[in-house]
């Protein structure tokens, strides 16, 4: 026993890194789907406050995420917008992050196109805006003169009918930010307190500690918390996506490390105890 | 330094005075630090020009890798002010490609797939990471296994299908016990914010300034 935990010790790390993509990628590739099971009230939160504002309600969206991040946060995004487009929202949408000019492409014109919304009615991408806090502070006081009267597409802003109705945040009835970095501190900093703009969140899981805090002090009005989060939102507006795909590979995923884990601390534990009866 | 004090007390001034000359100085300079925010645009990329192209001109080991990068760059500038997002570009009015196709071809073809890939190596080192070194040394490296193994069975499904309470045991660790120590980091990181801003605005901090 001993001499087999020995063994698994110092097992080559590749054997690991097989075991961790049959993991991954075998439940994609049966399309294995499992119940998302309870729903997290930081998400529900989000739901909840999208469900009661009244139709036609304008949703700022901030898709501050790269590629890297994507498979994280594009499942929730596109759960969001979808919800919104239902419930007859407008959406704003916009990044701070370089890369997030096409990941607005990604996430908003396939759910606009399958929902059959028109761009300048129902939404409208403002796109990328280099400048961080400046543009966060000067979105308060004039949103179309930041982006100097110009979308992502080279058309004129306050030419588009949705934008007529969109002066500064006071016209803004939510802001969600999608971001796989510290710019909803920012948000949250300028836009939320000294605007009183209404914020939610979508995360990557590892940013989650970082701004639980913001939502019990509710300062978020909720907030989507990693894939699982994104899971729990495909399952409240009912069209199951990749989140809920995902959710059977982080399962297996996940109990395989914490296997691994386990196998680790009782080979110390044991190859230890027998070092110290050698000595 | 004077600019820097001038810019501090003012910004903090207009704050509370809601003068239309408050009002219009603030704007004016949230258009200049957006101004400014684009030229640090321009610095990353002349940055990322010289450090490349000098490994290149030295022949410094793997500097076909600094090649690869700077031909990308070069690839996706081209794509990009050719035939850029939107209506109307130099691109097409010159081959009848449509506009953003090139660009976002690169982008979802190229850059998704590489960026999720670097990314999702980390499912590896972490996987390798907790066989390797995740170990119950002492009482506070258990805590910190027992927390990790809970946390991680609360954000799957099937944690939930191996004890039903097991996603509110993650809830409560999150909004309390993590809320409360990430609060105590917080209020230290606004308090150090605060006294660095203070020491730059009244110019006893000045390394910003360089030298």
């Amino acid at each position: 026993m001993t001499t087999l935990l020995q063994r698994l010790e110092s097992i080559d790390r590749r054997w690991i890194y097989l075991v961790i993509l049959a993991a991954v990628v075998i439940p994609f590739l049966m399309n294995l789907k499992l119940p998302v099971g309870k729903h997290s009230p930081s998400t529900t939160a989000v739901h909840d406050y999208i469900e009661q504002l009244p139709p036609g309600s304008v949703i700022q969206m901030s898709f501050d995420y790269s590629p890297a991040s994507m498979p994280e946060l594009e499942p929730m995004a596109k759960a969001v917008v979808r919800h919104a487009f239902e419930k007859g929202h407008r959406i704003l949408a916009m990044t701070l992050h370089p890369q997030g000019a096409l990941m607005i492409r990604r996430a908003l014109d396939e759910m606009a196109l399958e929902m059959n919304k028109e761009y300048g009615v129902d939404y409208v991408d403002a796109g990328f805006k280099p400048g961080g806090v400046a543009v966060i502070l000067g979105m308060g006081k004039d949103i179309v003169r930041v982006f100097e009267d110009m979308d992502a597409r080279g058309n004129k802003l306050s030419a588009m009918p949705m934008m007529r109705d969109v002066a500064d945040y006071s016209d803004i009835a939510l802001m969600m930010d999608f971001a796989a970095n510290s710019l909803p501190l920012a948000w949250v900093a300028y836009a939320h307190e000294q605007y009183g703009l209404q914020m939610g969140v979508g995360l990557t899981a590892v940013m989650a500690t970082d701004l639980y805090p913001y939502w019990k002090s509710e300062q978020f009005v909720g907030l989507i918390n990693g894939l699982k989060g994104a899971a729990e939102y495909e399952d409240l507006v009912e069209v199951p996506g990749l989140g809920i795909l995902g959710m059977s590979s982080q399962s297996i995923a996940h109990l395989l490390i914490i296997l691994f884990i386990v196998l680790g601390n009782v080979g110390y534990i044991v190859t230890g105890r027998a070092s110290q009866r050698r000595t | 330094m004077a600019i820097g004090f001038i810019a501090g007390v003012f910004m903090i001034v207009q704050f509370f005075v809601p003068h239309a000359v408050a009002t219009q100085g603030y704007e004016l300079l949230l258009d200049w630090a957006r101004i400014i925010g684009a030229f640090a645009l321009v610095l990353g990329i002349g940055s990322l020009f010289r450090t490349h192209w000098d490994k290149i001109r030295r022949r410094r080991s793997g500097y076909g890798y600094n090649a690869v990068t700077l031909l990308s760059f070069g690839l996706m500038v081209w794509a990009g002010i050719l035939y850029g997002t939107g209506e109307g570009s130099i691109g097409q009015r010159l081959t009848e490609v449509q506009d953003g196709a090139t660009f976002e071809w690169l982008f979802n073809n190229v850059q998704v797939p590489l960026d999720a890939t670097m990314f999702a190596l980390l499912a590896f080192f972490i996987a390798s990471a907790a066989y390797r070194t995740f170990r119950a040394r002492n009482i506070e490296a258990t805590l910190l296994l027992v927390t990790a193994v809970i946390v991680m069975l609360g954000r799957v499904p099937i944690g939930e299908m191996i004890y039903d309470r097991m996603p509110d045991v993650y809830e409560w660790i999150m909004q309390y016990p993590a809320v409360a120590g990430k609060r105590g980091i917080l209020f230290g990181v606004a308090l150090g914010s605060i006294a660095t801003s203070l020491r730059i605005i009244l110019g006893i901090e000045r390394s910003h300034l360089g030298g």
